[in-house]
């Protein structure tokens, strides 16, 4: 049997099938034999890796209690790795090696997982289709004409074309669960909070969240409970227990009351994804899920709110690329063109778009208007759903408006890929956990997923649901 | 507002952001922020009298911790992704400050 899922591979090292050294292997080949084709990663660390699989198999005494043995996994590249380079996939911080993990890394690495390289994304986690890297766009495992969907679009790929079992990304607007979704898989952002976000570059500070991109619900459970949990080095991060979420993952949903916001689920969506949406949700009715009506009206603006809010964020966050503690320095004469050039020459332009967006909505004259005008209306976005999530325990939407795009086809319009995350941003701007699972295909065999929202720090009924959704069809167990 | 977008506008915000753009990318990007300032023009209709601002998803204010010295950073790591740095003296090195 292959062995695929996190849980199968833990289990076969500990019952002494294989080692944690030839499952690495193993991915390792994996990724040589299909990367140059989808360029899932941009930066393969197979030394690092095998050393520390080499490590796993040499202490068995600790075997029992590493919930992640010899897992292989990819992290995003905006996700510190002491000793392997961190590029944000931006030329600024091309040849960028930290000395420190980011906390979830240690996590991860102190439960036994194995880190075997970075996924490419869009240049600082911007953008919705993976095309904003620097260094190449990732090809969509299921048709290699289309985009993977982003940021997190390297996540994605690699685990949907089976390269590795677990991949970490983050998710701002829609960057975990709309790659998700574009590419058939699992993807759960956390409760703004639940995850530290110590050694994630940051874009913006008030939605960034980390979280796993996997093949099924089990494993992303099994990865948030690693991950989750306060941690010093984040002021953020959230003081709250962590339940036992694989224990959440009973398989029974009766009397679970999922909210429909319809008046959303209208024009603008693809015909395709609003069948499919609609018979996920009549999966859910049958497993004995109560369908209520939920209304989300100011979720209408919830696009230029989360870029208004977004951008003045990133501004601020990305003035720290100056060229003076790390990565690019253009040559120049003064210390302000210094500044200049080098941060001309290290953007690509979505990262200047953006920057000169926050910089401009944050500027005298312009600040109330805009960004104090986004904060309030996101005031009533997040009241909106506070108010759905008392009559209803999850909310359900499709993940994306449309199934996976072809490269090239939005790149020249800046506002047409900022409406793709139509469905996404608003979890983000209420802080609130939420998860894509695959629910059904277009008639060209082009994914689609079911967005499940829940209330802050619930992330075991949005597991449980998910988990029972999954279980209920086929779509998750699909591959390219 | 939106309407009155213009290149000048371009130019002042970045050298706010400190981005030496080309002409060419100025001719771009002014048309592109233009068209994304009108459309997010439809938030100035929302009523919000009386609504607070977020700027933290659930409230949170920040915690407290003791004021205990810690190790931190070696001063070596620090420096060693500097594009130019004096190791000897623990500085990073930038050009002249004053044109």
């Amino acid at each position: 049997m292959a062995l695929e899922t996190a849980r199968e591979i833990s289990e076969a090292i500990r019952a002494g099938t294989t080692s944690a050294t030839e499952v690495c292997q193993a991915a390792l080949d994996r990724i040589r034999h299909r990367n140059d084709a989808i360029y899932a990663f941009h930066t393969v660390s197979a030394d690092r890796a095998l050393s520390q699989a080499a490590a796993l198999d040499a202490r068995p005494a600790e075997w029992a209690r590493l919930p992640l043995l010899g897992v292989p996994i990819a992290l995003k590249d905006n996700l510190c790795t002491r000793g392997v380079t961190t590029t944000a996939c931006s030329r600024i911080l091309e040849h960028y090696t930290p000395p420190y993990d980011a906390t979830v890394v240690q996590r991860l690495v102190a439960a036994g997982a194995v880190v075997v390289g970075k996924t490419n994304c869009d240049e600082f986690a911007m953008g919705s289709s993976t095309e904003n890297s620097a260094f190449a766009p990732t090809k969509n495992p299921w048709s290699l004409d289309r985009t993977p969907g982003g940021s997190s679009g390297g996540s994605a790929a690699a685990v949907a074309a089976r390269m590795v079992p677990i991949a970490l990304g983050s998710d701002t607007g829609g960057s975990i669960r709309q790659p998700a979704s574009m590419c058939g898989i699992i993807g759960l952002k956390p409760t703004y909070g639940r995850v530290s976000r110590y050694g994630l570059l940051a874009f913006a500070s008030s939605l960034d969240q980390i979280g796993p991109l996997t093949t099924t619900v089990a494993d992303a459970a099994a990865t948030l409970q690693v991950m989750a949990g306060a941690d010093p080095s984040d002021a953020t991060s959230a003081e709250a227990p962590v339940p036992d979420y694989l224990a959440a993952l009973t398989g029974e949903i009766r009397n679970v009351r999922i909210g429909v916001p319809r008046e959303l689920v209208t024009e603008g969506v693809d015909g395709e994804v609003r069948a499919t949406f609609e018979a996920g949700v009549e999966t859910l009715r049958q497993q004995g899920a109560l369908i209520v009506d939920v209304a989300l009206p100011h979720s209408a603006h919830a696009i230029p709110v989360y870029y208004l809010v977004a951008t003045a964020e990133a501004s601020s966050n990305l003035a720290r690329y100056d060229g003076v503690r790390y990565g690019l320095r253009e040559p120049a004469e003064t210390l302000g063109e210094m500044y200049d050039r080098t941060r001309d020459a290290g953007f690509g332009a979505e990262v200047k778009r953006r920057v000169l967006l926050g910089t401009y909505v944050l500027s005298a004259g312009y600040y109330d208007a805009y960004y104090l005008k986004a904060q309030q209306v996101r005031t009533l976005i997040r009241r909106d759903y506070e108010a759905a999530l008392e009559t209803a325990d999850l909310i359900a939407l499709p993940t994306s408006p449309t199934p996976a795009f072809l490269l090239g086809e939005r790149t020249s319009d800046p506002l047409q890929m900022y409406l793709a995350d139509v469905f996404t941003v608003a979890a983000n701007l209420a802080g609130l956990p939420s998860i894509s699972v695959p629910c059904g295909f277009t008639s060209s065999r082009l994914p689609c997923g079911l967005q499940l929202t829940g209330r802050a720090m619930d992330e075991a009924t949005v597991l449980r649901v998910a988990d029972a959704f999954e279980r209920a069809t086929p779509f998750a167990r699909e591959r390219p | 507002m939106p309407g009155d977008f213009t290149r000048a506008d371009v130019e002042r915000i970045a050298r706010l952001a400190r981005l030496e753009l080309t002409e060419h990318e100025k001719t771009l990007i002014t048309p592109q922020l233009s068209s994304f300032l009108a459309y997010a023009e439809q938030v100035q209709a929302v009523v919000t009298a009386g609504v607070p601002p977020t700027s933290h998803p659930l409230g949170a204010t920040g915690s407290w911790r003791e004021d205990i010295v810690r190790p931190s950073l070696p001063r070596e790591e620090a420096l060693s992704q500097a594009p130019e740095a004096d190791l000897a003296n623990g500085l990073f090195k930038v050009p002249r400050v004053l044109g």
